[in-house]
């Protein structure tokens, strides 16, 4: 490790913990705990999405697609960012009038019943889960490979410092790692895209013109189809993305955290500037890493690609600007892990000991001290799973979570919020059809099952066609919610009056 | 239950709100047409759009014909992806301003108590 990414790499973790420090003060209440007390302001909690939503993945995974597969990887960063289109249309706003601190609340806005509650928190704690194992066993490898670290070494490293961040601070330390990190991802993209850029006299033609014969694939490059070549694989891989982010539990929560449905539509709109700005720059950092470091040495660092974008820096800015967005990967990985035990240990903390168990009775002292145990708790379980699947191609799981995200939860949301009919019968049979036809879709897919050995869990023929499942557990979801409810007689058209006036009009009663 | 409670809470709070009365308002009606007239047609655009592009790139190779120099429609079309998601966010910010206002009057209608117009 050189001197520069030691010292860059010590700064980026005093000022989390100075951050932290700050925010434990401030952290008084469970409102402030799970919500920051639902004070941040629109364009506060907007950047902080872009921090919670962009993770290593995003950052080094597409830039690195892109360099290697050209357009398919450019893919990735279309269904990411359309995907607020049906957050900012459909969800964001009832979702911020109707729940409290997680989605559950939100769905019980209706229900009122504990299985509903149960079946949500289970959904919430498998998709962090696997979202959590992901992003920690990427971070171990990519810490190794940047800081020269063992891979336990680094998982505990980011653990630890994930775990202080929500335990003292909160959602208050999390949003503002979140935001910090935001900042200096966008700041590290625009300087080597403007480097990139500057190598190409700034002639975007001349730049697609190099990258023709830049790599392997030659013309083929340009193309769409070097990755992904069976159709409905294709499609279904994009209706994961598009409809995953509109349920996945850490980015709703943070809806939770400004003060009416306003500022949440005003988040939706600054998040989607500076995410569909990060995403038109993966493309600069794609071809860049083609054009300037090569097709073979980006393998020849990682198979996967996840170098691309650090091998860039070097090239373009050398030491500095390796070491500096080394730093960015790190703060990255740090700010999505931190949001992901927050959403879990909500789950565990407010859904299943507060509301189920305690029957929504627990002290406000009962409240916090769950608050913090289980975000230990989460903290803890995620750092041994990821310790042991060290030697596991994990990288399926984030599309795994996108994928339930769709199939589970967004059904229920919707329902909730505009069918009349919707009943508690088809809120329960509609996330676990989503959730469990995901799983089980998955556990046969070619992400578990592949012929070539070390391609996959386990050796074999898989039984279904597509890694990602989304075309069938996507529907599946949508028809178990209709059949669970038209199956039950059970209706309250005075319930869906109240829900859907306030989900709409943003009325509350005044205490 | 603590939202139960707040519920009931709700109901007996000396001025039990009817939510089936504001519900049924010719107002809140009126929101929700509104709405769902914007935002139905919008959606089915944005997510034809979407779809469109896998579906042209798995099932058809016109989009690899080049518009300008070596980028070809393909690439025009992912970029105007972009494009359309900045403008639709663009054009629901200004249309919500009026659902707001609506909204306000609906809100202010059933603290006074009174029929919703």
């Amino acid at each position: 490790m050189s001197p520069i990414v030691i010292i860059l790499f010590i700064a980026i973790v005093i000022l989390t913990l100075v951050i932290t420090y700050f925010a434990a003060k401030r952290t008084q209440t469970t409102g402030d705990f799970y919500t920051a007390g639902g004070g941040l302001t629109g364009v506060q909690n907007g950047v902080a999405i872009a921090g919670d939503y962009l993770s290593a993945a995003s950052f080094l995974g597409i830039a690195g697609a892109i360099a290697l597969f050209g357009f398919d990887g450019f893919f990735y960063s279309i269904g990411f960012l359309i995907a607020y289109l049906v957050v900012l249309f459909l969800v964001a706003e009832p979702l911020r009038n109707l729940g409290k601190y997680t989605l559950a609340d939100m769905i019980n806005s209706r229900f009122d019943a504990k299985k509903v509650r149960g079946a949500a928190a289970l959904s919430t704690i498998t998709i962090v889960t696997f979202y959590m194992i992901a992003q920690l066993v990427g971070a171990g490898a990519l810490i190794q490979l940047l800081f020269g670290l063992d891979y336990w070494l680094a998982v505990l490293i980011v653990g630890v410092m994930m775990t202080i961040y929500v335990l003292f601070g909160g959602m208050i330390a999390t949003s503002w790692v979140q935001i910090v990190k935001a900042v200096l991802l966008m700041v590290g993209m625009i300087i080597m895209s403007f480097l990139v850029l500057l190598k190409f006299d700034f002639n975007i033609a001349q730049m697609f013109h190099d990258v023709k014969s830049a790599t392997v694939h030659g013309a083929d490059y340009l193309k769409p189809g070097l990755q992904y070549t069976q159709p409905l694989g294709t499609l279904s891989l994009m209706l994961a993305l598009v409809l995953g982010t509109a349920g996945l539990p850490h980015i709703l929560m943070r809806f939770f955290t400004v003060k009416d449905a306003k500022t949440a539509r005003s988040s939706v709109i600054t998040a989607t500037w500076v995410i569909g700005v990060f995403y038109v720059l993966t493309l600069f950092l794609g071809f860049g890493a083609a054009a300037f470091v090569g097709y073979d040495s980006i393998i020849a660092a990682n198979s996967g690609g996840n170098m691309a974008a650090p091998l860039l820096a070097q090239v373009l800015g050398g030491d500095i600007l390796f070491a500096f967005i080394s730093a960015v990967a790190f703060a990255t990985i740090l700010a999505v892990v931190a949001g992901l035990v927050l959403s879990g240990a909500s789950a565990f903390a407010h859904d299943l000991y507060g509301e189920i168990i305690k029957k929504g009775k627990a002290t406000e002292k009962e409240q916090m001290y769950a608050a913090r145990y289980a975000s230990l708790g989460v903290s803890v379980l995620a750092i041994v799973l990821a310790l042991f699947a060290q030697y596991l191609n994990v990288a399926f799981l984030v599309s795994l979570a996108f994928c339930i995200a769709a199939s589970a939860n967004l059904p229920v949301i919707l329902y909730t919020i505009y069918w009349k009919r919707f009943n508690t019968a088809g809120a329960v049979t509609a996330m676990l059809t989503g959730l469990f036809s995901a799983l089980i879709l998955v556990s046969i897919s070619p992400s578990v099952f592949s012929p070539i050995e070390g391609a996959a869990l386990f050796v074999g023929e898989p039984i279904f066609p597509f890694s990602n499942p989304a075309i069938i557990s996507v529907p599946l979801g949508f028809l178990g919610g209709y059949f669970g409810t038209i199956l039950s007689k059970e209706t309250d058209i005075k319930r869906f009056a109240e829900v859907s006036v306030k989900a709409h009009t943003g009325f509350k009663e005044e205490a | 239950m603590a939202v139960k409670q707040e519920y009931n809470k709700a109901r007996n709070n000396g001025k039990a709100v009817n939510f089936e009365k504001a519900a049924n308002s010719n107002a809140f009606k009126k929101l929700l047409e509104d709405r769902k007239k914007f935002i139905l047609p919008l959606t089915i655009f944005f997510l034809i759009f979407y779809f469109l592009l896998p579906i042209l790139t798995s099932y058809t190779t016109f989009l690899n014909t080049p518009a300008i120099g070596d980028i070809s429609w393909v690439w025009i079309f992912a970029i105007s992806q972009f494009l359309m998601t900045w403008i639709l966010c663009t054009i629901y910010v200004k249309k919500a301003n009026t659902f707001d206002e609506q909204a306000e009057h609906i809100v202010e209608e059933i603290r006074k108590g009174g029929d919703i117009k």
